[in-house]
């Protein structure tokens, strides 16, 4: 029975006009796209220069600044209230005051203070400028031999797994994880309700199929989908990325695999309070939005605030973009994995039990 | 097991079911018999499709009870959906599965092959067989309705619902469709059939007439007609949206509705003294040219009147 209801499911699908587009070109396109335009990495950062020195050591440490590629001079002015007007009117984002005794100063005593002002109304901007800024400083300062204020001794700092701070290697198993999430949770609970909405379940209600049945030909497919989309998604990020995982593939199938059975549970239970598309299409995008917002995959968990990390402990992408992160980065394997296994094991066992309930409850 | 020795008769007992405030049936009872071709007559939001759905194990009554083919439709809807067909009032097969397609998968969803039950679906199934690789979605209305029927009836049930199967299919194929039914019928399958339409009435073995979730009335549909107990007319005329006002205004008239090319009138008195009076009124209105006849009364004119 389930052979033929299977069958039909996929027969369904490959027959829709819009399906199969989903499926599988929005989520390259998404992988293609996402990862350069997450990317926190600032460049092109507007920079606006005071000089009251006008000496050599003053010129040097401008050009510094700007060979440094990150910053681009957008306005040199005499004084810096001025150099705040072009900061008002949003053409710099942030300045750098040289006091006009820079050179005496640090020829005679071996310090000198510069100011550094950032437009924090783009927080992320102004400060990773300003931190860009003062490591360039300091730097300048090494090789001039003098001793910046409050370092007297150099924060050097080792990037682990991921030497370039590359963006793209961050992002790219983190975007596979949500390509899963919306496969299973949002087109899942899509069909359902589709079927709903044109009456067809009832045909099936009136015979003798197990509504249990139903449903699993319903969660099948997207199954299946979902580890075609990943296989997908990782040749694309070999090919375009030149990603491979540093540890087992087996370890991420084997987590997408309980992973998916966690999430069509939870578009099955979408599908059970939704009766038509639109409903379950805006539930399923309420939810997802908390869940990518709150897993990480934008954001590190660690600078959220107390409330919101304890609430991404109940946010199941969390823990499927560590893992990924883990497996691809830093070559985890599934014995360092074990308590996020038993956690995506749980999730899949609430959202499924959750489903049936609700179920239950409409007959 | 020989189809005629069994009972497939359906059992209705003080059935009530409410939504929030609505009561879509108010206590509602009903007794069809095996091989009866039982029409459920009513405007849209008597409750006919509500129960249908208690029937067909969809919607759990409130209070009362009801049996199909001697199974109680709350303990035992697992045997009674394996012997029950139902075609609802909405078109709701696979669009985007063909003809055959959708046929076959109803048949093994039944535990059951086409083959198997040709004999039975064949003179309706061989009309859209020349389309069976065609969409079902591509389909004409007569034909999406012949096609919704053949899966109803392809595990060869023994009680048939039909939900307002004519409703948007155009006369011909109606009458078209009752002549199915009727085959159907000398088949053994108990068939409950649900219309608005009451010239469709007369198809019936008996009929119901329901009105917001009561039955007014069941019976034969001559039984129904005989027993409208006043004389009733049709009166024309060339103004006719005029006539009808004035003929409600006339005081002896009982009731005055407008049926398609003619209004029915009843009156409060029958008597050439009532008509005499009533010929002069109209004549003082300045109507020229009315005729007043009396005639039968059809299945609607016992509905309205009720």
């Amino acid at each position: 029975m389930l052979r033929y209801l299977l069958e039909k499911e996929f027969k369904q699908i490959r027959r829709d006009r819009f399906m199969p587009k989903i499926i599988f070109i929005i989520p390259i396109m998404q992988l293609i796209i996402l990862p350069f335009a997450a990317n926190f990495e600032m460049r092109n950062i507007n920079l606006s220069i005071v000089d009251n020195d006008h000496s050599i050591t003053s010129t040097q440490l401008v050009d510094k600044v700007l060979s440094s590629g990150y910053f681009r001079l957008t306005d040199r002015s005499e004084r810096y209230d001025e150099a705040l007007t072009s900061v008002e009117s949003n053409e710099s984002d942030i300045i750098l005051e040289i006091p006009s005794d820079f050179e005496r100063d640090l020829g005679k005593e071996g310090t000198a203070d510069v100011m550094i002002a950032a437009n924090a109304v783009n927080g992320t901007k102004g400060g990773l400028g300003s931190s860009y800024l003062s490591s360039i400083i300091q730097d300048f300062n090494r090789e001039k031999g003098f001793t910046s204020v409050g370092s007297g001794r150099g924060v050097t700092s080792i990037n682990l797994f991921n030497p370039h701070l590359n963006y793209k290697i961050y992002m790219v198993p983190g975007i596979m994880v949500f390509l899963l999430t919306i496969i299973g949770g949002s087109i899942s609970a899509l069909n359902i309700v589709s079927e709903k909405e044109k009456g067809t379940i009832e045909q099936i209600n009136v015979s003798p199929v197990p509504k249990s049945l139903f449903l699993l030909s319903k969660l099948i497919p997207f199954w299946v989908i979902g580890f075609v989309l990943l296989t997908v998604a990782i040749l694309v990020a070999w090919l375009i990325y030149g990603l491979v995982p540093e540890g087992s593939f087996g370890v991420i199938y084997l987590f997408a695999a309980v992973y998916l059975i966690a999430f069509t549970g939870f578009g099955l239970a979408i599908s059970s309070f939704s009766s038509t598309q639109q409903q379950a299409m805006l539930t399923a995008f309420f939810f997802l939005i908390i869940f990518a917002l709150l897993s990480g995959l934008f954001t590190p968990i660690s600078s959220m605030p107390e409330w919101a990390q304890k609430i991404t402990l109940a946010n199941p992408v969390r823990y499927f973009v560590e893992v990924m992160r883990m497996v691809y980065l830093k070559g985890s394997s599934f014995a360092d994995l074990q308590g996020h296994f038993v956690i995506v094991c749980l999730f899949a066992i609430f959202f499924n039990l959750l489903a049936v309930i609700s179920y239950r409850k409409k007959g | 097991m020989g189809r005629l020795n069994m009972n497939n008769e359906i059992h209705i007992n003080h059935i009530t079911k409410r939504y929030g405030d609505v009561e879509a049936l108010r206590d509602l009872s009903l007794e069809i018999g095996s091989g009866e071709l039982f029409g459920l007559i009513g405007p849209d939001g008597a409750g006919k499709t509500t129960l249908f759905r208690i029937l067909t194990t969809l919607l759990l009554a409130d209070s009362g009870s009801a049996s199909v083919c001697g199974l109680d439709v709350v303990k035992d809807l697992k045997e009674i959906r394996r012997r029950v067909g139902y075609m609802p009032g909405r078109f709701s097969l696979y669009q985007d599965l063909t003809v055959e397609e959708n046929l076959n998968f109803f048949a093994t969803v039944f535990n059951t092959t086409i083959e198997e039950n040709y004999d039975l679906v064949r003179d309706i199934y061989s009309q859209i067989e020349p389309f069976k690789h065609r969409r079902a979605g591509k389909l004409s209305g007569g034909m999406k309705q012949k096609l919704a029927l053949s899966c109803a009836l392809i595990h060869r049930p023994d009680v048939l619902f039909l939900d307002e199967p004519t409703t948007g299919v155009d006369p011909v194929s109606r009458s078209e469709f009752w002549d199915m039914l009727d085959r159907l019928k000398r088949q053994g399958i108990t068939i409950l059939v649900s219309t608005p339409y009451m010239d469709e009435a007369s198809r019936c073995d008996r009929i119901a007439l329901v009105r917001s979730g009561e039955c007014l009335s069941i019976d034969t549909p001559v039984g129904i007609r005989a027993s409208y107990d006043r004389r009733l007319y049709a009166v024309r005329s060339i103004s006719m949206y005029k006539l009808l006002g004035d003929l409600r205004e006339f005081p002896d008239t009982n009731s005055c509705f407008a049926f398609g090319d003619a209004h029915h009138l009843t009156l409060r008195k029958d008597g050439e003294d009532v008509m005499r009076r009533l010929r002069d009124y109209l004549k003082g209105k300045g109507y020229e040219d009315v005729s007043l006849e009396p005639i039968e009364p059809s299945i609607e004119d016992c509905f309205m009147a009720l």
